[in-house]
């Protein structure tokens, strides 16, 4: 997700904490069932805004089927489409995949859906560090206006939203109330 | 970043040196991969101009710039059109009209990176300039400094060796002062620069200017760079001012021993000292790798001068 802060004239609370909570909690339900439980089942989230969504979606997933499943992070930076067109290069994160991915179904977690590109960046990267068997795609909020062909397997809400729009998602993590909020220009 | 350009350590930022280091950090477990190269930088292309024998720093960059997939030209002198007498103004425009986007520079003459820097429309980095600067070294140092100490601040430095001839000392004291550590320099009287407007103290004696340290930095004697005596022979110059293990001892206990390479064992540095747990020599050659990757990666994006 790029997030470009722009300033914003007005906001306007689309989800707050509970309505996230609801949300992780049927997202949980539905990786256990599509994948008939979670052997070789892996957790990834895109750096930053997947990270923390992913590791509530396993704590979550450890309730319904009382195992620990592995997560761990990705960060797409040196990955990305724009990298030579930008003014500011993005910073660096740590990526930590927590075994060899090699014959693993990975669950890909960002906050947001937006153009696909990001998530074409986490699919070449993982590629990197071996074959899954399989990748998957949960997101918290799929905000359209695609620009490649890549959907989401497992989605919180669909907003629909004006390019001008921006959606932030907001968690304890990071020492906001949990929410997501969309701004407008 | 704004920048576009790496000519120095004295023109940077507290800001954007520490951003330099950050993200070196990311490069760095990017190395530690089974599959070292990203695509940060693909259909980037580079040259590697050597204008002075480099076998290190060449290859460093060399080995950065791949990882970055970028392409890679080298255009050493002895090889090049330079020795049929083309001028340096006729053999950058050459290479502008290539339509490369990086220029890596050395040259025996200090100014020169600046001087392509003005004429060419590409991103350049000094890879060292004559007796003026050595910027990718001084930040490979910081970086390894930092992952060693925890930080770049409140530090005792002591930089030993020809301090005169050394672009590798200039750039790190231009660094390590914009971040509040006490610098001491020890080299005999004739290899001491004129250091204006720095607060550096000065020893000739090695064993007061080692008290207390926390980094010790030994820099390269620079035999190829000796053409008038500034000591008298290789015996007395290790006698007086080569890092040996007694003279290690004076040094706070956890004190780090550094050199850019490549190091004359025997000269400035014995043997048990290069090899002793406390020596990060051989970090300082992984952390270059990265700290090259990062330069090039963040000055991708610059767009000012």
């Amino acid at each position: 997700m790029m997030r470009k802060k722009t300033r914003t004239k007005s906001t306007k609370e689309l989800l707050g904490s509970k309505d996230i909570k609801r949300i992780i909690s049927r997202i949980a339900h539905e990786i256990t069932e599509k994948n008939k439980g979670v052997e070789n089942l892996c957790l990834i989230g895109i750096q930053r805004g997947g990270v923390h969504l992913a590791r509530r979606l396993a704590l979550e997933i450890k309730t319904i089927e009382q195992v620990d499943i592995p997560v761990g992070s990705l960060d797409i930076s040196l990955y990305r489409d724009d990298i030579t067109i930008r003014k500011e290069q993005p910073v660096v994160r740590k990526t930590e995949l927590p075994l060899d991915i090699t014959d693993k179904k990975i669950v890909l977690v960002d906050d947001v859906l937006f153009t696909g590109r990001s998530i074409r960046a986490a699919m070449d990267a993982l590629m990197d560090f071996g074959r899954p068997a399989q990748i998957q795609l949960a997101v918290l909020i799929d905000r359209g206006h695609r620009e490649l062909p890549i959907r989401a397997d497992y989605v919180g809400k669909n907003i629909p939203t004006s390019q001008k729009e921006n959606i932030e998602v907001e968690l304890i993590e990071e020492a906001t109330p949990d929410r997501v909020v969309l701004y407008k220009e | 970043m704004k920048k576009r350009h790496l000519l120095g350590i004295r023109d940077l930022s507290r800001n954007e040196i520490e951003r330099f280091i950050e993200t070196a950090k990311g490069f760095k477990d990017v190395l530690k991969r089974d599959i070292k190269k990203v695509p940060a930088l693909r259909g980037k292309t580079v040259i590697n101009l050597f204008f002075e024998p480099s076998t290190r720093t060449k290859t460093s960059f060399e080995i950065a710039e791949k990882r970055l997939s970028m392409d890679v030209l080298n255009f050493s002198v002895p090889a090049s059109s330079v020795v049929k007498g083309e001028s340096l103004y006729d053999t950058i425009k050459t290479i502008e009209a290539y339509g490369v986007d990086f220029i890596v520079i050395r040259h025996s003459s200090s100014g020169v990176p600046h001087f392509v820097a003005n004429n060419i429309n590409a991103s350049v980095i000094n890879a060292g300039d004559g007796i003026n600067e050595h910027p990718t070294q001084a930040l490979l140092d910081a970086f390894s400094i930092k992952e060693n100490k925890g930080s770049l601040e409140g530090l005792t430095i002591t930089i030993v060796g020809d301090i005169y001839h050394s672009r590798v000392a200039k750039s790190n004291i231009y660094l390590l002062s914009k971040f509040n550590n006490r610098i001491r320099l020890i080299a005999p009287p004739t290899l001491i620069p004129d250091i204006k407007g720095f607060d550096v103290e000065i020893f000739s004696d090695m064993d007061k200017g080692l008290a207390g340290a926390d980094i010790v930095m030994m820099l390269r004697i620079q035999l190829e760079r000796q053409g008038s005596a500034f000591f008298p022979s290789i015996q007395e110059y290790f006698k007086f001012w080569g890092l040996d293990k007694r003279r290690l001892s004076l040094a706070k206990k956890d004190a780090i021993v550094m050199h850019p390479g490549p190091m004359n064992r025997g000269v400035e540095i014995s043997s048990d000292v290069a090899d002793s747990p406390q020596s990060v020599i051989l970090e300082q050659v992984t952390n270059g790798l990265a700290v090259r990757m990062a330069v090039m990666y963040l000055l991708s994006g610059g767009v000012d001068s």
